[in-house]
């Protein structure tokens, strides 16, 4: 019974927990188990807390018993990236600056996980403060991909589609700034989706760049995104930036798919050069299957993409460098006092911190933002950065007035070697190229498993993408191709999955 | 590290006028008295346990986002108008990057080049009787840090002392800072404007009710920069002098300090110039027991704080409605307030101003209101009540009295019932909490004897008694007289008419 429970979706899940066939701690115990049994290889998890699940799924079940009327999602476990503040359990952003430190409050995000029954599993792995595609500048060791532990699962949040990919977890809570849900998605063959910027909270959510972070689902199937959106989505007074609508009805979207007669643009800029033969080949395989379930595919250039990674390594870099200024030992996290000085000051105190505390790719970050806003430097970079924003923002104005949504291969490659792009920081970040203009912009995207590519056998994406608030779009474009890409692979792309054993099995 | 001041040169005040030209920029930093936090819902109350008054924003905890307080954004406004500002249709908070422990985000969330009002201006009056226009370039929001206790060092200063303490209860609380353009042609009144612009300020934003304006509790700081240039020689026009380096002295707790702290840099920058030597750029400190400034950290305009657009914040967009609503919430502008009152009431200069020193305008405004005449009504508040405020380091709202007490009060001396000494101890007796005055007297069993005939006995009583005092004033030494009346008083146990003794005694002795 048990491995089969892992294998259900959280859709499936929550239905057989409504109608009693399971009960919540049977569901937390059975993941608990599969975490137990191939986390060791796979690394996804920075903190699992089963005694805090099984007890949050006990009192679901208590609930249940008596009679009470419970969230439809009640008792379904999730995981969460260890980007998000989880009170009583440890956050470390994947970071040895936090290591220790305990939150005394929950991230808007987890207080509504909480609110509808979810028993929180564990907080999963990261790129340190969400800075890679790999997880593999996490301080506490890399993630392995499930489809071979000899590659990447993608980054910054390698852990959130890792653990669902190897079924750790039903799904997880990841966060995109430049692609860190839609990357890791596409290369572990799993959903991901970043809502509209501001239609999740960020309240809770450690700050890389607070005008691109946006939280949400990674999860095995489009309706399970939907149901997990229509959770976490909404307005929140805490944070400023949250958009004051009701939350796009994503659901309904998914369940209803149909894409007849919608107009879908091909993004000419995104899926040429850099982009490998299989990821091409499954990503126009997907747009034919649109096109005979009645979609009509146009070409639609958006010049300014081509600028969008330099701007977004010069405004993300500018707002982690301020952001990631208050881990400074004063008052939480390490301490580390500097070799040599009998009586340091606060100053010598926070610098020692800082170099032991960070790794390098957030060093190399910070010196880059803070070089960028300094000023005489101010206005040729984070201000010419900032007017490209703008032109990306006015070519997604103007494709979506021919189209209705936008599509694009999500990464240009499938996972790669652990190890293969770790000194080589440019062809990193050109992981994010097709990602990062829908942050620069603030439009919703979605990653959807595309196929395998015939090269390698791993998973391709294919991304599709909205105009702001209009999220409901991608559930259902990316819900309709999820059913004929189904048919096609006669089951789910995961179920082509190696199986993983125990460690040492 | 540091010790005592060493005291460095400084010339004659009037030498230094003579030889230069005082350029003056003032900043002010008002924290507002809003119930809650400028970026959370804290409260702001001054006094409480250290970090108290705390939460994850206000902590600057990992995740925390800010919101901004309305009412704050509100105050600014009015702080603005009533500054003749104009009102920013459209802005945005920045980004303060330094590290510094009291801070808790490393940076401080303040506007930059968007403040919410710009180009004001106020008038201030000098006792000359002349009317200094100051020019405000800016009035802008931004919180306050968290407050740093340096213990076991001589000076309280970071220097020396054995390790540091930080409250954050005071980290968020919203602050307003005004800044002056720099102030140009005040010449030798130049320490007399600051501290009047100071004041003025002082007054305008306590009538605004935006702000507790108490100095002493560092709920208004100021900071004065200055710097000295050459006077123009011969035809050159003094504004075509560039200007000179300047220094920025802080620690400036009273109006008294302001004057006297820009005097102080006038006299040490002449000195320092009079010898050739460059002033350094550097922020001093105040000292208001020595009178002097010391050099504080040197400050260079090249200090970087990587200032950028707050992301985490949303632009402040008043609607033209919404300011023109707040300028109909304005005060009266207190200089015009204050001259329609002192005409009605009938005050000397004199008598205002120890009306405005001891704050109570609009007390006495109130307590006129409540029937009292307005010489009765400043007697109470400036008198007796300020005296006792003063003694106790309090307002004189602290005791409980209100007009409605005072022109009850001011009736019953009026009403011949009560004479002086026994108002105060009605008075007494109101502040102790027994009561209104007429509830006090009753109780205290306080009103004068009106019968004539117990008073003349009291009188004849006394003279018998003081044989040699009455033949003195039989003798033309009416003075002597006093010690009569004061015998009476006590054979009347206080309760007659001073007064009236004292007509009875002259009748009965000249």
């Amino acid at each position: 019974m048990n491995s089969d429970i892992t294998r259900l979706s959280a859709a499936e899940l929550a239905h057989a927990l409504d109608s009693r066939e399971v009960s919540s701690v049977e569901v937390v115990q059975a993941h608990l188990d599969r975490i137990a049994t191939v986390d060791a290889d796979v690394h996804a998890y920075l903190h699992v807390d089963g005694e805090g699940a099984l007890a949050a799924a006990q009192a679901v079940d208590q609930r249940r018993a008596s009679g009470e009327d419970l969230h439809v999602l009640a008792g379904v476990p999730i995981a969460v990236k260890d980007v998000m503040v989880t009170k009583g359990l440890p956050t470390t952003c994947g970071s040895k600056i936090l290591k220790g430190w305990i939150p005394p409050y929950d991230a808007t995000v987890v207080s509504r996980l909480k609110a509808a029954g979810m028993p929180i599993l564990g907080k999963t792995n990261m790129d340190e403060f969400a800075m890679g595609s790999s997880t593999e500048h996490s301080a506490y060791g890399p993630t392995h991909n499930p489809w071979d532990l000899t590659r990447i699962p993608g980054g910054s949040g390698g852990g959130s589609s890792a653990v669902v990919a190897a079924y750790e977890a039903p799904w997880a809570i990841g966060t995109d700034t430049g692609g860190s849900i839609r990357q890791p998605a596409s290369v572990t063959g799993t959903v991901g989706v970043k809502p509209t910027y501001g239609g999740v909270s960020r309240y809770g959510l450690v700050a890389l760049a607070s005008s691109l972070d946006q939280a949400g689902p990674c999860t095995r199937t489009v309706l399970d995104a939907a149901l997990l959106h229509s959770v976490i989505g909404g307005y929140d007074p805490m944070d400023s930036t949250s958009i004051n609508a009701p939350v796009p009805s994503v659901v309904e979207a998914a369940r209803n798919a149909d894409v007849k007669g919608l107009k879908v643009g091909v993004i000419k800029e995104l899926g040429g050069e850099g982009y490998q033969a299989g990821v091409r080949a499954r990503f126009d395989e997907s747009v034919a299957l649109l096109q005979e379930a009645g979609a009509e595919i146009v070409e639609v250039s958006c010049p300014s993409f081509d600028y969008a990674l330099a701007a977004y390594y010069l405004i993300l870099p500018s707002e982690a460098s301020s952001n990631l200024a208050k881990f400074d030992a004063m008052r939480y996290g390490l301490r580390v006092l500097p070799e040599g000085i009998d009586d340091p000051s606060a100053e010598q105190v926070m610098a020692a911190t800082r170099d032991a505390g960070f790794g390098d790719e957030v060093k190399r970050r910070i010196i880059l933002g803070t070089y960028a806003l300094s000023s005489g430097y101010y206005d040729a970079y984070y201000g010419q950065a900032q007017k490209v924003r703008r032109l990306i923002a006015g070519d997604f104005d103007r494709a979506f007035g021919q189209v209705d949504v936008l599509v694009s291969p999500t990464a240009p490659t499938t996972a790669f070697k652990l190890g293969d792009k770790l000194d080589d920081p440019m062809s990193m970040y050109l992981q994010d190229v097709a990602t990062i203009p829908a942050n620069l912009a603030g439009v919703p995207g979605m990653s959807l498993p595309s196929g395998l590519a015939e090269e390698d056998g791993l998973p391709t994406g294919i991304q599709i993408l909205a105009p702001a608030t209009k999220d409901e779009r991608l559930y259902n474009v990316g819900a309709a191709l999820e059913k004929m890409l189904v048919d096609k692979w006669g089951g789910s792309l995961l179920a082509k999955a190696p199986e993983l054993t125990a460690k040492g099995a | 590290m540091t010790t005592a001041a060493t005291a460095e040169e400084i010339v004659d005040y009037d030498e230094a006028l003579e030889r230069y030209d005082p350029v003056m920029g003032l900043e002010v930093h008002v924290e507002l008295n809003t119930a809650t936090k400028m970026f959370c819902g804290c409260a702001t109350g001054f006094g409480a346990d250290p970090n108290t008054q705390v939460c994850p924003v206000c902590l600057g905890l990992p995740g925390a986002l800010p919101v901004v307080n309305e009412k704050a954004v509100e105050s600014a406004i009015r702080i603005g108008l009533a500054l003749n500002c104009e009102i920013a249709e459209w802005c945005r908070f920045a980004r303060k990057n330094y590290f510094y422990p009291d801070m808790p985000k490393n940076f401080q969330t303040s506007q930059y080049d968007e403040p919410i009002a710009f180009e004001g201006h106020l008038d201030v009056e000098l006792s000359d009787g002349t009317t200094y226009r100051v020019a405000i370039e800016r009035a802008h929001m931004e919180e306050d840090t968290g407050k740093s206790l340096h213990v076991g060092g001589a000076t309280g200063r970071i220097h020396g002392a054995d390790h540091s303490l930080v409250d954050y209860n005071r980290a968020g609380i919203p602050l307003i800072e005004i800044v002056t353009k720099p102030l140009t042609g005040a010449g030798e009144r130049a320490p007399q404007v600051a501290k009047a612009y100071v004041g003025a300020l002082r007054e305008l934003l306590r009538a605004l009710g935006v702000s507790d304006v108490k100095m002493e509790q560092g709920s208004l700081r100021c900071d004065a920069n200055l710097s000295l240039r050459p006077k123009a020689a011969g035809d050159e026009n003094q504004d075509d002098v560039p200007l000179g380096t300047r220094t920025e002295t802080k620690n400036v707790n009273s109006l008294r300090s302001v004057e006297r702290a820009i005097r102080y840099e006038i006299t040490r920058h002449a000195a320092v110039l009079d010898k050739g030597e460059k002033i350094r750029q550097e922020t001093r400190h105040w000292h208001e027991d020595t009178g002097v400034t010391t050099s504080g950290r040197e400050k260079s305009d090249a200090d970087d704080y990587r200032y950028f657009p707050e992301p985490d914040l949303v632009p402040v967009a008043p609607t033209r409605e919404t300011v023109e609503h707040l300028r109909g919430t304005l005060p009266e502008a207190p200089g015009l307030r204050r001259k329609r009152l002192q005409s009605d009431w009938g005050y000397s200069d004199l008598e205002m101003r120890d009306v405005m020193n001891a704050g109570a305008v609009d007390l006495i405004e109130e307590t006129v209101a409540a029937g009292a005449t307005p010489a009765g009504a400043r007697k109470w508040w400036t008198g007796e009540l300020a005296r006792r405020a003063n003694v106790e380091v309090k307002s004189v709202e602290d005791f409980g009295v209100t007009p409605a007490h005072i022109a009850e009060l001011d009736g019953l001396v009026r009403d011949g019932r009560l004479n002086d000494s026994m108002a105060r101890q009605v008075l007494e007796g109101v502040i102790a909490g027994e009561g209104t005055p007429l509830e006090v007297a009753d109780a205290r069993g306080l009103e004068l004897v009106q019968d004539d005939g117990a008073l003349e006995a009291a009188v004849d009583k006394v003279i018998d008694a003081n044989p040699d005092v009455a033949q003195k004033v039989r003798d033309g030494k009416v003075q002597a007289a006093g010690a009569l009346i004061g015998q009476v008083m006590k054979e009347m146990k206080g309760q007659a008419d001073a007064g009236k003794a004292r007509e009875i005694i002259l009748a009965k002795l000249t």
